[in-house]
């Protein structure tokens, strides 16, 4: 079942010293597939990404056990190693190096691509993707829009010639024009061959994109599936889309008995 | 006025050289967060290897040889001391670099004894004369060669891969590694480039009017911790700025020590620290600095 030699994930367990932040979740992400991991806040979402792209030791955190395969083979837990395998991340919050201008950006973005063509390869394509980031080549990153600096961390990212894009919440803080255009930017990366692990809260645009969906829940996988059929299902529809009963939507009584456990963000 | 116009080219060529001093500080602080107090003793080890070698191998091997070896024991105190020490804060690893400058500076004023060491630089007691004005000529190389290297290195900072991988680490070290930066790499260039620029900073500091390297260079070194202060610490401009304003300040009451006598001898000494703390009374986070240096 295994995709054709992507990303793979095996019973991993992450903890962040005595907190245990992901308890064997397994993941696939087929070649050329884009997966959405779909959780509330603190289900583990972001720790999954740190966890595949090397980065846990920035937090104090370490994998427990389990294991994550790239391509076939074990994926190393130096991000720098990483990188080189093409596997990149998008972090949250956008994080772009405000002080340098946007040129400095995506030029920090192919540090890691020893290939000079390839270096300049990348840029033609993310200048094409998003033409904005050549108009303000110039400026510092730090004073762009947050939809900007948005396409701009996913450039410098696309600036690796990444095979595989991990993207945290790419639409979050964003006008709606502009997450569904970032949006539909994603569906086009993915068209032009870069697989993609999208991380979101916004279950609608992700489920949208995705062929399949995983659902995390307090650091486990809860529900996983092609999706379509997540988008579908009632317990999905409710807790991540925002649809459903009224009777559902209020918050839980006491004594009401099963309803929404967990819902406490 | 000609003394004045001789004291202000002697601070600015003073200056250009605690500038150097104080850029390797602020580079480190940048790569890695560690304030390094072990930059006296990176300078007092360039400075020994130049006086040792120079009568052996010629004085310009020797300069290549104090820079190329200051930069290693600095790449040696990163490789060896900071990248192992798995300490929480940056203050610790700060104390750290304290316990390592005492024993390095230890054993390299052992080994200088009370010696002083010349440079064996061909510029000597020479002097150019513009007018009525007298200057030392290693007063004016200084002033060049730190202007040269200043201006190299922030080119460098600005233009190349090296200094794009430095600044995007100091802005976001995380972000940086996701970028496949290597911070160890980053570090360690960091604590070399800043052991090479403390090397060339000795040779200038131990050369005519000061009769040579001895016990005491180290003490001049810490001078250059105020200019770094007091710029910013984070900020190369600040670096520059301080190292300017120590040195001027610091020629200027020493020149003028006759009319500052009400101040006491050795005015000139003190100085630097009166101006750091003059500043920071009204810029806490230095000149140039950014207002909270440290990282969330």
């Amino acid at each position: 079942m295994a995709g054709e030699a992507g990303l793979e994930i095996r019973d991993l367990s992450v903890r962040y010293g005595p907190v245990r932040a992901l308890r064997e979740v397994g993941l696939t992400v087929p070649r050329g597939a884009v997966v959405a991991v779909l959780g509330a806040n603190g289900a583990g979402k972001t720790t999954l990404l740190r966890a595949v792209s090397g980065t846990l030791r920035f937090h104090r955190g370490g994998v427990a056990s389990g294991s994550v395969f790239f391509g076939g083979s074990p994926l190393p837990a130096s991000p720098a190693a990483v990188v080189a395998r093409g596997v990149i991340q998008v972090p949250e919050g956008r994080r772009v190096f405000g002080r340098m201008t946007v040129a400095e950006n995506l030029r920090a973005g192919a540090l890691g691509v020893r290939d000079r063509a390839a270096a300049a390869g990348a840029r033609e394509r993310v200048l094409t993707l998003f033409p904005v980031l050549a108009e303000r080549a110039h400026q510092r990153a730090g004073l762009l829009s947050g939809g900007e600096q948005q396409m701009l961390s996913i450039g410098r990212a696309l600036m690796g010639c990444p095979s595989m894009l991990l993207l945290d919440e790419p639409t979050l803080g964003l006008a709606p024009m502009m997450a569904a255009r970032i949006a539909a930017t994603i569906g086009e990366i993915n068209a032009q061959g870069t697989s993609v692990l999208l991380v979101e809260q916004n279950a609608a645009t992700a489920l949208a994109l995705a062929s399949h969906a995983y659902v995390l829940e307090v650091g486990e996988v809860a529900l996983s599936g092609p999706a379509a059929e997540l988008a579908a299902s009632d317990e999905v529809r409710r807790r991540y889309l925002g649809v459903g009963t009224p009777e559902t939507d209020r918050p839980v009584g006491i004594g009401s008995g099963r309803t929404l456990p967990r819902w406490t963000a | 006025m000609t003394t004045f116009v001789e004291l202000l080219v002697n601070g600015v060529s003073v200056g250009a050289v605690y500038a150097l001093i104080a850029l390797g500080f602020v580079v480190i602080f940048k790569a890695t967060e560690v304030v390094n107090f072990t930059h006296a003793s990176l300078l007092l080890a360039g400075g020994y290897l130049i006086a040792r070698l120079h009568p052996v191998v010629g004085f310009w091997a020797a300069v290549s040889a104090g820079v190329a070896g200051a930069a290693v024991v600095g790449a040696l105190v990163e490789f060896l001391v900071i990248r192992r020490g798995r300490v929480g804060s940056h203050g610790v690893l700060a104390i750290v670099t304290i316990g390592v400058d005492i024993l390095l500076t230890t054993e390299l004023t052992r080994q200088i004894g009370t010696d002083v060491l010349a440079m064996g630089d061909p510029w000597r007691d020479q002097v150019v004369r513009l007018g009525p004005v007298t200057i030392a000529e290693t007063r004016l190389v200084a002033l060049g060669v730190a202007a040269a290297l200043i201006v190299a290195f922030l080119l460098a900072f600005k233009f190349t891969g090296w200094g794009v991988a430095m600044r995007a680490t100091a802005e976001d070290a995380e972000t940086a590694a996701l970028m496949g930066v290597r911070l160890g790499r980053v570090s360690l260039s960091a604590w070399a480039v800043a052991g090479g620029l403390a090397a060339v900073a000795a040779l200038f500091l131990c050369v005519f009017p000061t009769p040579g390297l001895d016990r005491s260079t180290a003490a001049a070194a810490m001078k250059a911790f105020p200019a770094a202060i007091l710029g910013g610490l984070d900020s190369t401009t600040g670096a520059l700025a301080g190292g300017l304003i120590v040195g001027v300040t610091e020629t200027m009451m020493s020149g003028y020590q006759g009319q500052l006598a009400f101040l006491g001898r050795g005015i000139g000494d003190a100085a630097p620290y009166l101006v750091m703390i003059a500043i920071l009374l009204f810029r806490p986070a230095g000149l140039f600095g950014t207002k909270e240096p440290a990282r969330v």
